[in-house]
């Protein structure tokens, strides 16, 4: 914290002072229920209830959205977010429940959607009293998105949307959701449009929310089938048949690239969470014993676990560098890595940590033996969700390949 | 002490580095390279050590070579960031010199404390210098010499002296009884012999230099810490020469991949040469952020830099392996030939992973630090 510290604007200093200190008395107590590994795994209404309370009062003390201009709810500072966002980091705070709404719907609806839009949605929004889920995959688009099925159909000022969105985190608990809706089925690109959608008001009547059950056995994701429901075209975020370039607002903030910092807390210590880094994992391999002898003493375990702390260390840094213009020599190339390496790095370091428990890797949550709680397989198991979502590594190393470096753009 | 958010790499820094790699792009295209260094492909061929001197004093004059040779001696005293990021350029033109050499002896001798001032301002005045340290073994550790120092004359042979015959002056390790000790000694003083070495590496040259009662000043007689204190700094140089030799092997071969045309298209268009195309780009900039989060720490968090260093020549290494591995087979059947530019940095890059420690090493170094010694 402290290194960003020293290149803080004046309003910056203030702000980091006012955030440290607000977090110092305001920050919540241990939670009553077992926590999730991130927001898209919350599954249950205690979980979200204490989760939502925290958001709000990050809130409302100006700490989320805070770079946002005051009428669509934010405070209206410079670059500050990023501020915040280490200080909440730094204090052990819980994560934010409303992710997918902060980091990809408030800046695609600030950039896109109608004033009065904008003015409604925001600030519950970044309250956390609106969850947000968002409506991009169809089972027959996943890599390749602008394949998008689900077709709003015009009819007046309204639209007639039918179809059916699958892989939807949040959507069980979201009032609001972000869609890509096909409005013309001529033109492939060109035939997307972009909208938002109350689906909570419309459960039942034209909306079903199902859940799906992971890999892990946990639900969190869902399927989302419409109904001839009828939505007001207001709705509509920028032009029609222009669904894939507000998408793209979209995925860069998703991706960490966009302009707009996205609000992010976490980092607290609780015996219910767990985290997946290189720390974690070498304290597995000093407490756990492979065939007799500390897993840490073993010289190849140990040349994988450097390694992995290479990589993570390199990611971490990456991130700084990308704020020194002088040290890139392409604006987006290290931002795009982003999602690439912090999943892939993830998932490699689950795998060795299975590899350390050896049999005990067996164990799974239920099973009071279980080292870790079970923790580590579910969460290498978990980590195939973040290879696969919001655009799988082999599509991630296309973008990388054809934005980045030039090259010709696969099929 | 923490380490400032951009690495520490301000304006000065910037500027030197955008110099440095206008002044290789303006002055040494890799065409002039090749004919500079690669006139014969015989296998048994000794190494020419054909260099541009003209270019290099140049280079000597812009102030280069005294970059980190601290003001009190008469340097520019400019921090290891902003030498990273000329290294990083000079790796990227390949240029054969003995600035890397020079630079890492300067590193040593900083660490001598006052003892090492004299020697410095020699090396400010652009004396250039290489390291004499490494046994016969190629051993990494800065314990390991296989010279030894008795009434003041030097004798043995010190090995795998990097661009011996380019440089004014050796710093030589020796074992002086019970201490290891530093040595000032010019490269043609009586009982010196540098033997050169046939090396594969055509943008170097390498020798092991043999010492017959050697008169030769005692530049420390705590010669052990010293090295120990510079190892960071010439792990980091070095990952930052590989830095920007493996940004010009990735450049080159996606340029190459952009108009070689099989089946129809361009063979960058298929993921197979496209996906590890990017993994080339993705260790390289694993490296570089880590060469300058070491570089920084060198600077202004010394105490971490041993373990930040560990981790850059490790990447380094690794960067080095594939990003070569990959820019001669995507080259294909050109790429195997002698006429390609390609080997002329694959055959660098192969030199420095394993210079100075490989990547195995240096990991298994750095899980010393983080989890402890294995009893």
């Amino acid at each position: 914290m402290a290194e960003s510290a020293r290149q803080d604007t004046p309003e910056q200093v203030e702000f980091r002072q006012y955030c440290r200190e607000w977090l110092k008395h305001n920050k919540p107590g241990e939670p009553p229920v077992r926590l999730p590994l991130s927001p898209l795994e919350i599954m249950t209404t205690d979980q979200l209830t204490y989760l939502q309370a925290w958001q709000k009062s990050a809130y409302d003390a100006g700490l989320i959205g805070c770079d946002y201009p005051v009428a669509v709810g934010g405070r209206g500072r410079s670059d500050c977010q990023r501020v915040a966002n280490e200080e909440m980091v730094g204090a052990r705070t819980p994560f934010l429940p409303n992710v997918i709404g902060l980091g990809m719907a408030a800046p695609t609806v600030f950039y896109h959607g109608q004033t009065a839009l904008k003015e409604r949605l925001l600030p519950r929004l970044f309250s956390g009293e609106d969850i947000w889920c968002q409506g991009f995959s169809e089972p027959g688009a996943g890599s390749d998105l602008a394949s998008v099925q689900t077709f709003a159909e015009r009819k007046g000022d309204k639209w007639l949307i039918n179809g059916h969105k699958v892989w939807t985190s949040l959507a069980h608990f979201a009032e609001w959701m972000i869609i890509l809706l096909r409005t013309d089925r001529a033109h492939k690109y060109d035939g997307l449009s972009y909208f938002v959608v109350p689906i909570r008001a419309a459960l039942g009547k034209g909306v079903t929310v199902r859940p799906l059950i992971k890999i892990t056995g946990e639900t969190g994701f869902n399927e989302v089938l419409f109904e001839n429901l009828e939505v007001d075209d207001s709705y509509r975020l920028d032009e029609l048949g222009k669904g894939w370039q507000v998408a793209m607002t979209t995925l860069l903030h998703e991706r960490g690239a966009g302009e707009l910092k996205t609000p992010h807390s976490g980092g607290m210590k609780s015996k219910s969470t767990h985290s997946t880094n290189t720390s974690n994992l070498i304290e597995l391999a000093r407490t756990t014993l492979r065939n007799g002898q500390p897993a840490a003493e073993d010289p190849l375990l140990r040349d994988r676990i450097m390694q992995l702390v290479i990589r993570e260390a390199g990611l971490g840094q990456n991130q700084r560098r990308a704020r020194v213009p002088a040290l890139q020599d392409h604006p987006s190339r290290l931002l795009l890595q982003n999602k690439l390496l912090a999943s892939e790095i993830a998932q490699d370091i689950a795998a060795v940590a299975l590899e350390i428990e050896g049999a005990s890797a067996s164990l799974y949550l239920g099973d009071d033996n279980a080292p870790a709680g079970g923790q580590w397989p579910m969460a290498y198991m978990n980590s195939y969700g973040m290879t696969i979502a919001a655009g799988t590594s082999e599509v991630q190393r296309n973008i990388l390949g054809e934005r980045v470096l030039g090259l010709a753009k696969s099929k | 002490m923490t380490q400032p958010d951009n690495f520490g790499f301000g304006e000065e820094a910037a500027l030197l580095k955008a110099s440095a790699r206008k002044f290789f792009a303006e002055h040494f295209a890799t065409d002039t390279l090749h004919k500079m260094v690669a006139s014969d492909h015989s296998p048994e061929r000794m190494t020419a050590c054909a260099w541009d001197r003209k270019l290099w004093q140049q280079m000597v004059d812009l102030g280069w070579t005294s970059l980190a040779v601290p003001e009190s001696a008469g340097g520019l005293g400019m921090p290891v960031v902003a030498v990273a990021g000329l290294v990083e350029e000079l790796g990227r033109a390949a240029f054969p010199c003995p600035l890397l050499a020079t630079l890492n002896t300067t590193y040593v001798l900083a660490a001598c404390g006052s003892e090492g001032d004299a020697t410095l301002a020699e090396i400010a005045e652009g004396i250039t210098a290489s390291l004499a340290i490494t046994n016969s073994q190629g051993s990494w550790a800065a314990a390991h010499t296989d010279v030894q120092c008795a009434q003041g004359k030097l004798n043995g042979t010190a090995w795998f002296v990097q661009d011996a015959r380019k440089v004014d002056r050796l710093l030589v390790s020796a074992q002086a009884g019970d201490r290891l000790a530093l040595y000032w000694v010019a490269t043609d003083a009586a009982g010196v012999t540098v033997v050169p070495d046939a090396i594969v590496d055509l943008t170097r040259d390498q020798a092991h230099v043999r010492f017959d009662n050697v008169q030769a000043r005692e530049v420390t007689g705590v010669g052990l810490a010293a090295l120990q204190q510079a190892m960071p700094a010439i792990w980091t140089l070095l990952a930052a020469d590989i830095t920007g030799a493996a940004e010009w092997q990735l450049q080159t071969t996606v340029d190459y991949v952009g108009t070689r045309q099989q089946f129809e298209h361009p063979l960058g268009y298929f993921q197979a040469v496209k996906h590890p195309l990017v993994d080339v780009m993705v260790l390289i900039d694993q490296c570089k952020s880590l060469v300058y989060n070491a570089a920084c720490a060198l600077d202004t968090e010394p105490a971490r830099a041993v373990e930040l260093a560990h981790m850059a020549k490790a990447s380094a290494s690794d960067t080095a392996a594939f990003a070569s591995g990959r820019s001669v087979q995507y080259h294909g059947g050109i790429g195997f030939t002698w006429e390609c530019f390609v080997h002329l940095y694959f055959k660098r890059q192969k030199h420095s992973q394993l210079l100075w420690g490989d990547a195995a090493w240096h990991r298994a170094q750095l899980a010393n630090l983080l989890i402890g010694n294995v009893n």
